[in-house]
C-alpha cells in the first residue's frame, strides 16, 4: 500500500490540508456519509463523488470504509475522498461537514415493517447524532435510517439535549416516495416521467406516506378514482415491493441512493444560494398538529427557509391525512420516548 | 419545484457533456429488431447486473437519458435489482432476466452489451488468476450475443480483459458474426486513475487533466503516456516512476484496501458508464468522441492493443496515432507487448483448443 508520506511529498506545492482548485467557482462543501460501506451507502458515495458541488467527501462506517474510500477515490472528479472506520474516527469524519447523510442501520426482511427495525436502528442513530452535535452541530442532517418517522424525532431530542438543535437543519429523507409516486403516475397516466411532479406528504412508512395525486402535473385526465387508489397504495408499499423482490437479500439500495443523492444535491444548492429549491422532506412542522410532518419545503442557506403548506386536498386525500395521523403520532412519540430513556 | 430532469441532469452531467452539434437531432434509432421501450434511445443490456460492478453500473445506466431500454441479466438476484431500479423516475424501461435460460431474451434487440460478469480478485491474485473461471463465463455470454444481437457494440469488463477480448473475438469468428470495430475492452478506469493520480501530483482538478493510457489492462501492460498529458506537463523521474507504478497497480491498491471483500466496483461502474455513454453518443452520430479502449488493432504488431480511438455509428471508426513516446515509455511499451502477447495467445487458445 502506497506510503502516505511519499505520496504527499510528491504533491507539488500543495499541503496535505484541504485544497481548493483555482479553476473552481462553486463553494467548498464537505459531505459526510455515515454508513458509507452499506448497501445504500456505497452507491450513494459513488453519486456524491460524481456531484461537482462536493469538494470533500467523508465516508464513515464501522467497517469496510477503507476499501470503499480507496475505490471511490480513483474517480477523476472534484471531491477529495477520505475513509474513516470505527467509533474513534467518527469525529474526524464529521469535522467541518456541511451536510451529513445517514443511511446507517439494518434493512428490512420480507414480512417486516420499518418499525420492526426500531430497536437496532434507534441506538445507531442516537450514537451518530451525539457525535454530530459534538463535531458539526451546524450541518444539515439528511436522515435515511429507518424508521424515519421515529429516527428524526430521536435526532431532534439528541440535539436538544446537546443544546445544538436547529429545526431548520434536520431532514427525514422522503425523496424515494416522491420518486416512486412520479414513476408510478407516469406509467399509469402515460405521461413522460421526466416531466412529472407529485408532492408526497405525511411520513415515510406505509399509510403515513400520502401522495397528493390531485396536485400532480402534468394532469393525466384518464386516471379515475380506482387508479388513484391503486397508485396511492403502490406508492405506500413501494419499499415492501422491493423487499419482497429481493427475497431476504435486502431492501431498496440503488433507488434509495439515487433519491438520497437528489435530496443532498438540493441541500447543497440551497446552501450555495440557488433560489427556489423545493423538495418534500420530513421536518419539524406546524402544517398539522403533529410536531413532525413531511411536506414541500424551500431550502436555502439556513436549511429549511420555508415550510410550504399542503395545498388543496381531494376528499380521498383528506381521508388519507386523517388516517395517517395516529400512526405517525405514535411513531414520533416512540422516537422521543426512546431518546429520553436511553 | 425544480424539474426532476434538471436534477438528474445535474447529477448525471458528467455522463453526457453537451454535444454542440448533435444535441437536438433525433438520429437515435437504428434499423433492425427493437425491444419495446418508452422514449427514443438505445437498448442496453448488462450481463452480470447483480454483481458488485453490475449493480452500481445498472443504476448509472438507468440514469442515462440516452438509454430507452435497460436489460439486466445475471444468474442470481436480478428480480430484486430490477424492482429496485424500476422505481427510479427516469425514462429507461428496466427488465430483469434470471438464469441462463433467459440469456437470449435479455439480448434480443440490444444495441450495446456491457459485460462485467465474473469473479473479482482477492489480495495476492493477478487478473490472470481469474482466467479459468471468467474465460468460460465470457464464452457463454458471447455465444448469446452471436445468436441474438450479433451487430451490437460489446463493452467487455470481465477480467483478464487482455485475454477475454481475444476470447470474445474467437467466439464471434466461429459464429461468423465478428466485427472487430464493435468489440471493445474497457480500459477507462486506467485513464480515470491516471487523471486522478496525475492531478493529485500537479495540484490540479482531476476534471482538467487527461492522460492517454495505452497497451492493455493489467499491471505492466497498462502504459500511461505522461509525456502526452493535458495540460502539457513535465515530470521529474521520481514522479514518473511513482505515477506509472501507481496507475499500473491501481486495481491492486483497491483489492488490498478491500482486504478480501472484493475489487474496484464503484469506480469501475463509473468508468464503464462513462465508456458506454461515449459508445452511445458515437452510435447517435456525435462527432469527436475519442476514448482509449482495448480493441483489434494495427497500431502495433499485436492483434489487440489499447489506444485512443474515435467512436461512431460503426463502433471504432478511426485509430488515432500513438504519438511520440519518450525513452521511458518506449521501454515500457516493449515490456507491455511481451506480456500482452502471452495474454492474447492464452485467450485465443482457450477457444481454439
Amino acid at each position: 500500500m502506497r506510503s502516505i508520506l511519499f505520496r504527499s511529498a510528491l504533491k507539488r506545492g500543495a499541503s496535505t490540508a484541504i485544497r481548493s482548485f483555482s479553476s473552481e467557482s462553486a463553494p467548498e462543501r464537505k459531505v459526510a456519509i455515515l454508513g458509507a460501506a452499506g448497501g445504500i451507502g456505497q452507491p450513494l458515495a459513488l453519486l456524491m463523488k460524481l456531484n461537482p458541488l462536493v469538494s470533500t467527501l467523508s465516508l464513515y462506517d464501522i467497517m469496510g470504509t477503507p476499501g470503499v474510500a480507496a475505490d471511490v477515490s480513483h474517480i477523476n472528479t472534484r471531491a477529495q475522498v477520505a475513509g474513516f472506520v470505527g467509533d474513534d474516527q467518527l469525529g474526524d469524519a464529521l469535522k467541518g461537514a456541511d451536510v451529513v447523510i445517514i443511511p446507517a442501520g439494518v434493512p428490512r426482511k420480507p414480512g417486516m415493517t420499518r418499525d420492526d427495525l426500531f430497536n437496532i436502528n434507534a441506538g445507531i442513530v442516537k450514537g451518530l447524532c451525539t457525535a454530530i452535535a459534538k463535531h458539526c452541530p451546524g450541518a444539515l442532517v439528511n436522515m435515511i435510517s429507518n424508521p424515519v418517522n421515529s429516527t428524526v424525532p430521536i435526532a431532534a431530542e439528541v440535539f436538544k439535549k446537546a443544546g445544538t438543535y436547529d429545526e431548520k437543519k434536520l431532514f427525514g429523507v422522503t425523496t424515494l416516495d416522491v420518486v416512486r409516486a412520479k414513476t408510478f403516475y407516469a406509467g399509469k397516466g402515460k405521461v413522460p416521467v421526466e416531466s412529472v411532479n407529485v408532492p408526497v406528504v405525511g411520513g415515510h412508512a406505509g399509510i403515513t406516506i400520502l401522495p397528493l395525486f390531485s396536485q400532480a402535473t402534468p394532469a393525466a385526465n384518464a386516471l379515475g378514482a380506482e387508479d388513484i387508489k391503486a397508485l396511492t397504495k403502490r406508492t405506500q408499499d413501494g419499499g415492501t415491493e422491493v423487499v419482497e423482490a429481493k427475497a431476504g437479500k435486502g431492501s431498496a439500495t440503488l433507488s434509495m441512493a439515487y433519491a438520497g443523492a437528489v435530496f443532498a444535491d438540493a441541500c447543497l444548492k440551497g446552501l450555495n444560494g440557488v433560489p427556489d429549491v423545493v423538495e418534500c422532506s420530513f421536518v419539524q412542522s406546524t402544517v398539522t398538529e403533529l410536531p413532525f410532518f413531511a411536506s414541500k419545503v424551500r431550502l436555502g442557506k439556513n436549511g429549511v427557509e420555508e415550510v410550504l403548506g399542503l395545498g388543496p386536498l381531494s376528499d380521498f386525500e383528506k381521508e388519507g391525512l386523517e388516517a395517517l395521523k395516529p400512526e405517525l403520532k405514535a411513531s414520533i412519540e416512540k422516537g422521543i420516548k426512546f431518546a429520553n430513556e436511553n | 419545484m425544480q424539474s426532476s430532469s434538471e436534477r438528474i441532469a445535474r447529477i448525471a452531467s458528467h455522463l453526457h457533456p453537451p454535444s454542440s452539434q448533435m444535441e437536438e437531432t433525433s438520429l437515435l434509432g437504428r434499423s433492425g429488431c427493437r425491444a419495446k421501450g418508452g422514449t427514443p434511445g438505445f437498448k442496453v443490456a448488462i450481463l452480470g447486473a447483480a454483481g458488485g460492478i453490475g449493480q452500481p453500473l445498472a443504476m448509472l445506466m438507468k440514469m442515462n437519458p440516452l438509454v430507452s431500454v435497460l436489460h439486466l441479466y445475471d444468474v442470481v438476484n436480478t428480480p430484486g435489482v430490477t424492482a429496485d431500479l424500476s422505481h427510479m423516475n427516469t425514462g429507461a424501461v428496466v427488465r430483469g432476466f434470471l438464469g441462463q435460460a433467459q440469456l437470449d431474451n435479455a439480448l434480443t434487440g440490444i444495441d450495446l452489451v456491457i459485460i462485467p460478469a465474473g469473479v473479482p480478485r482477492k489480495p495476492g491474485m493477478t487478473r490472470d488468476d481469474l482466467f479459468n473461471i471468467n474465460a468460460g463465463i465470457v464464452r457463454t455470454l458471447c455465444e448469446g450475443v452471436t445468436r441474438c444481437c450479433p451487430n451490437a457494440i460489446v463493452n467487455l469488463i470481465s477480467n483478464p480483459v487482455n485475454s477475454t477480448v481475444p476470447i470474445a473475438a474467437e467466439v464471434f469468428k466461429k459464429a461468423g458474426t465478428y466485427n472487430p470495430r464493435r468489440l471493445l475492452g474497457v480500459t477507462t478506469l486506467d485513464v480515470a486513475r491516471a487523471n486522478t493520480f496525475v492531478a493529485e501530483v500537479l495540484g490540479l482538478d482531476p476534471r482538467n487533466v487527461n492522460i492517454p493510457v495505452v497497451g492493455g489492462h493489467a499491471g505492466v501492460t497498462i502504459l500511461p503516456l505522461l509525456s502526452q498529458a493535458t495540460p502539457p506537463s513535465s515530470f521529474t523521474p521520481e514522479e514518473v516512476a511513482y505515477l506509472t507504478e501507481r496507475i499500473q497497480n491501481g486495481g491492486t491498491e483497491v483489492v488490498e484496501a478491500k482486504a478480501g471483500t472484493g475489487s474496484a466496483t464503484l469506480s469501475m461502474a463509473y468508468a464503464a458508464a462513462q465508456f458506454a455513454d461515449a459508445c452511445l453518443r458515437g452510435l447517435r452520430g456525435d462527432a469527436g468522441i475519442v476514448e482509449c479502449s482495448y480493441v483489434a488493432s494495427q497500431v502495433t504488431e499485436l492483434p489487440f492493443f489499447a489506444s485512443s480511438v474515435r467512436l461512431g455509428r460503426g463502433g471504432v471508426e478511426e485509430f488515432l496515432p500513438l504519438g511520440p513516446l519518450n525513452e521511458f515509455e518506449r521501454a515500457g511499451l516493449e515490456k507491455a507487448k511481451k506480456e500482452l502477447t502471452e495474454s492474447i495467445h492464452k485467450g485465443v487458445s482457450f477457444i481454439k483448443s
